[in-house]
């Protein structure tokens, strides 16, 4: 298996080589575990897109895949994953613009139409706005439905639950009901990862500021 | 009905004048006749998909599918369990191929956590991908031939399935839901014994294939209801996103198997049937050939499968044996946080794809090095192909548009998640 990755590993990192120094709009594209990753500016999305189906290197017929990865914690939040791949020269590139709640993503599908649908997808689960979107109807989620439910700030639970009431003779949303809170176990030990245990996070501090040379009484003053 | 008739008929026929059309009891009523409500509770929209369709008459003007009635928010739930607890929901995307969903996943972990299953495992998962691949493109083909009016091979082909869910039953304990594949190999041995049964299967099986060529290959009603109908070109085909069969069918020699291969698929010997025309007969064809190739691979797995583990032996990432487990301390610790805590998944991010019966299956996997995935996006088949039902069902008649959904291999567990 590793012998098989390895050519396209060899191939992905001359074509980052390519996209780094010849491409305008690429910030930057490396080889991660083999697979080839562009992260491209928003502005100039549309042309590096056409750039990568129409040039002779790359020639990425097939838009395969367009999906959303949120961080709630940045200020541009939003990744958007485009998946791409060469039948012709058995390839994939993976293209990564980032954007926030208000600024729309320059549409890509007029150069693939399948994008349509992606992007729909992307819109109804994360609230990524695409400009020149012909469809920009919601899709997976239900009629009528409200929220983003893939972002990171949206309940598991969601926010409404239906049943189909009996003498109403309809579907009726209501807030959702939980008989029991909805338990997340988190299994961060201070063996792995976790440093400052929950109470303690005065000795904590004091801890570190020792390790760096300050004296336990400057913590508490500031 | 008739009373309607003739209330139209005398509202045209006679012209009425204005006082005496207000006493009149008929009723102008004005009806929309030309758009189409498909589904989503119709026996041939494979599931659950709504399909609105604009007629101009009997064709098919515009047509805007549904989507999103069966969705679960998997994609969600995953994010909040263990990467050994989301193998299960992968079977419950694509309900009818369920080994190969659970293979894209344990692939695309295996590959963030830098692990290699042990090649036993990996010669069972090849053989089960392309039972799987038979279950599936049995259940297709013959309810799209039941779609265009012929039941024999639904009858047949049920009977086929059953033998084949047997095996999934023997190897996992269940017939649908297998949850077999794990990260680092497949949880359980092949019982003693199903080699042999799976062998002397494909022996037979191949008769079974000549007889459903025969009923539908050179039926005239068959190729009268799919010959034509529906073409893709390579071009709009690549464009649209189509993948696996329904690209071959359009003349793109493609297939992961072969271009980017996985498991055991660089050692075995088999070829990839392309046909030239995209439309629904070729795209029948080329599953009906791919089931033979199928059944060469699953010969070549049995007959090169050797004894030995069937997942690795870190205990990191594997359980270990229940008689163990009454011995070792270390054993029992090991079997009880794996199956709460679960292991931790170094934090990367791969888009990893398998050829599923249905065309290119891929999860983007994104890890932030704890033990349940940050993002996980599935990339379903159907949602593409579905998404060109307009353009293939455009300028045919209504008729047309069940074969051309049939045809494609819709399942809407994958296509709404």
């Amino acid at each position: 298996m590793a012998e098989a990755i390895a050519p396209v590993a060899v191939g992905a990192s001359a074509l980052a080589l390519a996209m780094t120094t010849n491409v305008a709009g690429v910030s930057r594209a490396g080889v991660e575990g083999g697979e080839l990753v562009a992260h491209v500016a928003r502005e100039e999305l549309l042309g590096v897109m056409v750039l990568l189906r129409d040039d002779p290197r790359f020639l990425c017929e097939q838009l395969v895949d367009l999906c959303g990865v949120d961080f709630p914690q940045r200020a541009e939040r939003f990744d958007v994953v485009y998946n791409l791949l060469s039948v012709s020269l058995n390839h994939r590139v993976r293209v990564i613009v980032t954007t926030d709640e208000t600024t729309p993503v320059p549409s890509v599908s007029n150069i693939w139409p399948c994008a349509t649908w992606w992007e729909r997808e992307c819109w109804d689960l994360f609230g990524v706005l695409f400009a020149g979107l012909a469809d920009h109807r919601r899709i997976l989620t239900d009629y009528g439905f409200e929220g983003h439910p893939l972002r990171k700030d949206f309940p598991l639970t969601g926010y409404v639950e239906v049943h189909f009431d009996e003498d109403r003779k309809e579907v009726v949303y209501e807030p959702v009901k939980l008989t029991q809170d909805f338990r997340d176990f988190r299994f961060l030990s201070p063996w792995e990862g976790m440093t400052t245990l929950p109470g303690d996070e005065k000795a904590h501090l004091t801890r570190q500021a020792l390790a760096n040379g300050i004296p336990p009484g400057e913590v508490t003053k500031s | 009905m008739s009373s309607i008739l003739e209330d139209i008929e005398r509202h045209h026929s006679t012209p009425v004048p204005a006082d005496q059309a207000v006493a009149s009891t008929s009723k102008t009523v004005q009806i929309d006749s030309h758009a189409i409500n498909f589904g989503p509770q119709h026996p041939a929209a494979h599931g659950v998909l709504r399909l609105v369709l604009e007629m101009d008459g009997e064709v098919v003007d515009r047509a805007d599918p549904h989507v999103g009635l069966l969705h679960r928010g998997t994609e969600k739930l995953i994010e909040s369990r263990t990467y050994l607890q989301n193998v299960p929901y992968f079977d419950r995307l694509d309900y009818v191929s369920p080994m190969c969903m659970e293979h894209a996943f344990v692939l695309a972990t295996e590959k963030l956590l830098s692990i290699q299953a042990p090649e036993r495992a990996l010669w069972i998962r090849t053989m089960f991908d392309e039972i799987t691949r038979i279950l599936n493109h049995l259940l297709n083909l013959t309810s799209f031939a039941l779609d265009v009016g012929a039941l024999t091979p639904p009858l047949w082909g049920y009977e086929e399935r059953e033998k084949l869910m047997e095996f999934y039953e023997a190897a996992s304990g269940a017939r649908l839901h297998a949850n077999y594949y794990r990260p680092g190999g497949v949880n359980k041995d092949l019982p003693a014994g199903l080699t042999d049964k799976i062998w002397a299967w494909s022996e037979q099986y191949p008769k079974f294939i000549d007889d459903l060529w025969n009923l539908l290959t050179e039926n005239r009603i068959w190729k009268q209801r799919t010959v034509d109908i529906g073409v893709m070109s390579a071009e709009q085909a690549l464009a649209w996103g189509f993948t696996g069969p329904n690209l071959r069918a359009s003349g793109v020699p493609w297939d992961l198997r072969k271009a980017q291969p996985y498991a055991m698929y660089e050692h075995v010997q088999f070829d990839v049937p392309i046909a030239r025309n995209g439309d629904c007969y070729d795209r029948y064809l080329v599953r009906m050939i791919e089931m033979r190739e199928s059944v060469k691979i699953i010969r070549q797995c049995i007959e090169n499968m050797k004894p030995g583990p069937v997942k690795i032996q870190d205990r990191k990432f594997t359980a270990p044996r229940r008689e163990e487990m009454k011995r070792s301390m270390e054993a029992l610790i090991h079997h009880f946080k794996l199956y709460t805590e679960g292991f931790h998944v170094p934090a990367g991010a791969t888009y990893t794809a398998i050829e599923s019966p249905k065309g290119e299956f891929g999860v983007y996997l994104v890890s932030d090095g704890t033990n349940k995935p940050y993002r996980c996006k599935i990339r379903p088949t159907g949602f593409s192909h579905l998404q060109a039902v307009e353009v293939m069902s455009k300028g045919h008649m209504l008729a047309d548009a069940v074969a051309v959904i049939g045809s494609i291999d819709l399942v809407f567990g994958e296509v709404d998640r």
